[in-house]
């Protein structure tokens, strides 16, 4: 166990606190806005860059405690940042289809025929 | 005194994601759609990986980070199978 400067222990504490603000906002604006598509980019405020500062800066507090370097925050982080954008796509998709099947009126217009958006009505 | 003062800046931390917890949860049960409970689910997996990730900086342990590790390998697989089945009825087909 290596002994950590003071300034340095400070300054990774509050990059995570600066995480997790970041985090809590993300849910605020989760609980707060109006409808389901407004909802959906709240989260990512936390996937992004809440989970970026707070996963580095525990990297970077674990490589200076055991005098090595220490990546398996980074290997969390990358995949939150590559499964995030995958997983939100696909239910927004998901969300936008059950409301267009029940003819909701609040839904995105879908584009006219002939500049299709590339994917189209799912396959049967 | 510094690390007083570190350790509370942890504990406010610790305090900013469960209340971020806190709304996820309230936004699962008020959600007035499956989709809406779905993205709550989700974002509740997020914030208590990162929670555990903060108690794991304050323990030393590398064992949060393999917990964490698995936190996200489960949200992401949950999240999918819950769009897939809202999207289409079925999860396997």
């Amino acid at each position: 166990m290596n002994a950590i400067p003071d300034w340095l222990e400070l300054a990774i504490a509050l990059t995570v606190l600066a995480g997790a603000a970041v985090t809590f906002i993300g849910t605020v604006g989760l609980v707060r806005w109006a409808t389901f598509y407004q909802r959906i980019h709240a989260p990512t405020l936390g996937s992004s860059f809440g989970a970026a500062l707070i996963l580095l800066a525990s990297s970077l507090h674990s490589s200076l405690v055991l005098g090595r370097p220490v990546a398996h925050e980074v290997i969390v982080l990358i995949f939150i940042l590559v499964t995030t954008p995958v997983t939100l796509m696909l239910l927004a998709r998901a969300a936008i289809y059950r409301d267009r099947s029940e003819n909701n009126p609040d839904v995105p217009v879908p584009p006219p025929a002939g500049e299709g958006e590339g994917e189209g009505e799912p396959r049967t | 005194m510094t690390l007083a003062l570190v350790d509370w800046i942890y504990l406010a931390a610790q305090f900013l994601l469960a209340l971020a917890m806190l709304a996820g949860c309230w936004r699962l049960l008020q959600g007035p759609r499956a989709q809406d409970r779905v993205l709550a689910l989700d974002s509740v997996y997020l914030s208590a990986m990162l929670l555990l990730v903060t108690f794991g900086i304050r323990s030393g342990g590398l064992i949060y980070f393999e917990i964490a590790l698995v936190l996200s390998a489960l949200s992401f697989v949950s999240t999918l199978a819950l769009a897939k089945f809202l999207m289409r009825g079925e999860v396997i087909e």
